[in-house]
């Protein structure tokens, strides 16, 4: 136990996932002997994420305005939307530069053994932004899990009826792996899309 | 010979109930195992897309498991063979996967204790998943049939063809949830329900297991005796479940 701001430093940052006593001790004691400009800088950048950054009144990702840069971007589709569950889904699809249209970020995934049902998620939304029929296509890109296709079924259920072309991403072997040591789930899924060469 | 710091290795198989994230991409898995009962252990490495585990241990799968012997009961995962992989049938029809959730739930909280062999709860919720896999009844009929069940296995069967207070040979018409089930008109306590016979006849075909009077039984019948069979578990859980307000029981009867 230490005494005063360093031991409340440890407190804090221990609060934090992934890290334990030790490693919240160490952190401290790298910031304790870091530059101060450096230390000023991240004191900044903590209160600016919490005072700047907010949810996108449309789709719901992070944004430092009423709507995110996607969103206000003209040049993206309106016609498809990409249904992801957290804001860093979205980047992982940006980064792979393939897609043009917008996103719905959900908030989560459907998972009844921690409470979570439809209503904890941003559904109710994503059905509003559907009606004024502009959009055409919906990609749910849930994760490949248990509780994202659980998820993907149930918007699939409640948004087919609507007309709309609802599609899932592809989910097959990852590149450089083993054929051996694919488990049966992957590889059927692998085997029902199939492509001709 | 001596160990070293080597852990102990042991075999068993199991139905995952539960994963939770650890860390950057480990997950604690939840177990039911047939002869080690209810076990949690670390599958590290198992977010990442190149994990050897794949799809293996995503809930409601039958896995064969090798286990590296933890501290403080948290495991370690060393390998894992899947036996049956219900998940990718059960996540394709929403109301198999919410029942499959409180079928999950309620094997958690219905075995307290880690490490205590449970192997007539493991054979019924293996039972339960492969039902709700194979879509050969309604989900909601599944899992009320393996709350009965797991009820019975747990001593707290509702009687359902005698008083629950004085034996008198029933059917009776009262059902009190606090006295144990159907009770006779002399034990009634106040307050208590007045299901229609019918009722009472499909929760002891599900217990039984008589299908063929399960699946001709009509939606409103079901409706009341799931609440009956709910506030019966929940009672002697003391504690509500989570997952069960969210089990559709609407979209497909």
């Amino acid at each position: 136990m230490y005494e005063g701001a360093i031991q409340d430093l440890i407190d804090e940052l221990g609060q934090l996932p992934g890290i334990g006593p030790k490693s919240a001790q160490r952190l401290a004691f790298h910031i304790l002997s870091a530059d101060p400009a450096d230390v000023h800088r991240l004191a900044g950048a903590l209160n600016r994420v919490k005072e700047l950054v907010r949810f996108c009144n449309l789709c719901f990702n992070v944004a430092e305005s009423d709507t995110c840069r996607i969103c206000r971007d003209p040049r993206r589709g309106t016609e498809v939307i990409c249904v992801v569950e957290e804001p860093k889904d979205v980047v992982a699809i940006e980064k792979t530069g393939e897609f043009r249209g917008r996103y719905h970020v959900l908030g989560g995934a459907i998972n009844p053994l921690e409470g979570i049902g439809p209503d904890q998620l941003r559904v109710r939304e994503l059905l509003t932004r559907l009606r004024d029929g502009e959009v055409k296509e919906l990609i749910l890109a849930t994760d490949p899990n248990t509780e994202g296709e659980a998820t993907a079924t149930y918007l699939a259920l409640l948004i087919k009826p609507m007309g709309l072309s609802v599609t899932r991403l592809a989910s097959g072997l990852p590149v450089g792996g083993d054929l051996e040591y694919a488990d049966e789930i992957t590889l059927g899924r692998a085997f029902e899309g199939r492509r001709a060469l | 010979m001596a160990q070293g710091y080597r852990s102990r290795l042991f075999r068993d198989d199991g139905v995952v109930l539960r994963v939770q994230r650890l860390g950057e991409s480990d997950r604690i898995i939840t177990l039911l195992t047939r002869r080690t009962g209810r076990i949690r252990a670390v599958a590290r490495g198992v977010r990442r897309t190149s994990s050897k585990f794949g799809a293996r241990l995503e809930p409601f799968g039958h896995v064969e498991l090798q286990i590296a012997e933890g501290r403080a009961g948290l495991h370690t995962v060393a390998q894992a063979e899947a036996v049956e992989l219900y998940a990718g049938r059960i996540t394709q029809d929403y109301p198999s996967y919410t029942a499959a959730s409180a079928v999950a739930e309620t094997a958690e909280r219905l075995t307290p204790v880690e490490s205590e062999p449970a192997l007539r709860l493991f054979q019924l919720t293996l039972g339960a998943l492969r039902a709700l896999a194979v879509r050969e009844h309604a989900p909601p009929l599944v899992l009320d049939a393996y709350f009965l069940r797991a009820m019975t296995t747990a001593g707290w069967a509702p009687a359902l063809t005698e008083c629950a207070v004085c034996a008198t040979p029933g059917p009776h018409r009262a059902f009190s949830v606090p006295s144990g089930g159907s009770v006779c008109p002399a034990c009634q306590p106040p307050g208590a329900a007045r299901p229609a016979p019918a009722t009472l006849g499909l929760m002891a075909a599900l217990t039984s297991g008589d299908w063929k009077r399960a699946d001709a039984s009509d939606v409103g019948i079901r409706r009341e005796a799931s609440g009956l069979v709910a506030a019966h578990l929940q009672w002697h859980l003391e504690r509500a479940l989570r997952s069960l307000p969210l089990v559709d029981r609407t979209m497909k009867e």
